[in-house]
């Protein structure tokens, strides 16, 4: 019973370290986005992955031939929508770093961004996984997509960014 | 610019330099994820622990008390003098 007890576990462990070692890359370059990190400093990205590929380890036998991929990117997703609503926002949150990409956009722009163009997962799964309704996440990719390609000049970024995006 | 256009220049800018993945993050994780199972299969255990000393304690109760028993009349009076 314990040899075979001991070569599940070794072909377990095996598995997790292959899948990690083929995910992480990309897992850590949608955490750096959606943080709106500099690429070569950023440790909230890291602390999301890493939180979310240990809730991977914790429930990789019961996965159940579901994509272990999609499992943690639905929690990192979800993790950082619950952390950017008192963590990343509010005068006295952390400010983007001007090295990031993203750096101009809202929290929750720059996760349906994410989600939609960088990860390709489809409208009605990200308002799904979001618990918002389609058409809204429709509108923000909208919005996000016309703040990054015209960036706003002046104090007020948010009524030019919806400007372009009603038209 | 249409809208595959404006989601391809998105995708660009998004794609500009990955991050390094730290080398210690396989480690991390597993100490992590482990330390998570352990603490969920000691959770578990204790609550299996609980349910069980509270159907002991009931058991125990049950027979002492013998609350299926109907308990003597109080209403009528003992038949004394026969």
């Amino acid at each position: 019973m314990r040899p075979r007890h001991a070569s599940q576990d070794a072909r377990r462990a095996r598995e997790f370290k292959s899948f990690v070692a083929g995910a992480a890359g990309r897992l850590l370059h949608a955490a750096t986005l959606l943080t709106a990190e500099a690429p070569d400093d950023n440790p909230r990205a890291r602390r999301l992955l890493t939180l979310a590929l240990a809730h991977t380890y914790a429930c990789w036998d019961g996965l159940h031939g579901e994509d272990p991929y999609d499992r943690t990117r639905q929690y990192l997703a979800t993790r950082f929508a619950r952390g950017a609503w008192h963590q990343y926002g509010g005068l006295f949150g952390t400010r983007p770093h001007p090295a990031s990409p993203l750096a101009g956009l809202a929290p929750q722009e720059r996760l349906v961004l994410v989600l939609r163009l960088y990860e390709g997962v489809a409208e009605e799964q990200t308002a799904a996984l979001l618990g918002l309704p389609t058409e809204r996440v429709h509108t923000i990719c909208d919005r996000a997509t016309a703040t990054l390609l015209h960036p706003p000049r002046g104090p007020a970024p948010t009524v030019g960014g919806a400007k372009v995006a009603a038209s | 610019m249409n809208r595959p256009e404006r989601e391809a220049a998105v995708r660009r800018v998004m794609d500009q330099v990955p991050p390094v993945v730290p080398p210690d993050l396989h480690a991390e994780v597993v100490r992590r994820g482990a330390r998570m199972l352990r603490r969920r299969r000691a959770a578990r255990r204790v609550l299996w622990f609980l349910l069980f000393a509270a159907s002991v304690a009931f058991v125990v109760w049950a027979v002492m008390a013998r609350p299926w028993v109907e308990p003597p009349s109080e209403t009528t009076p003992p038949l004394t003098g026969w």
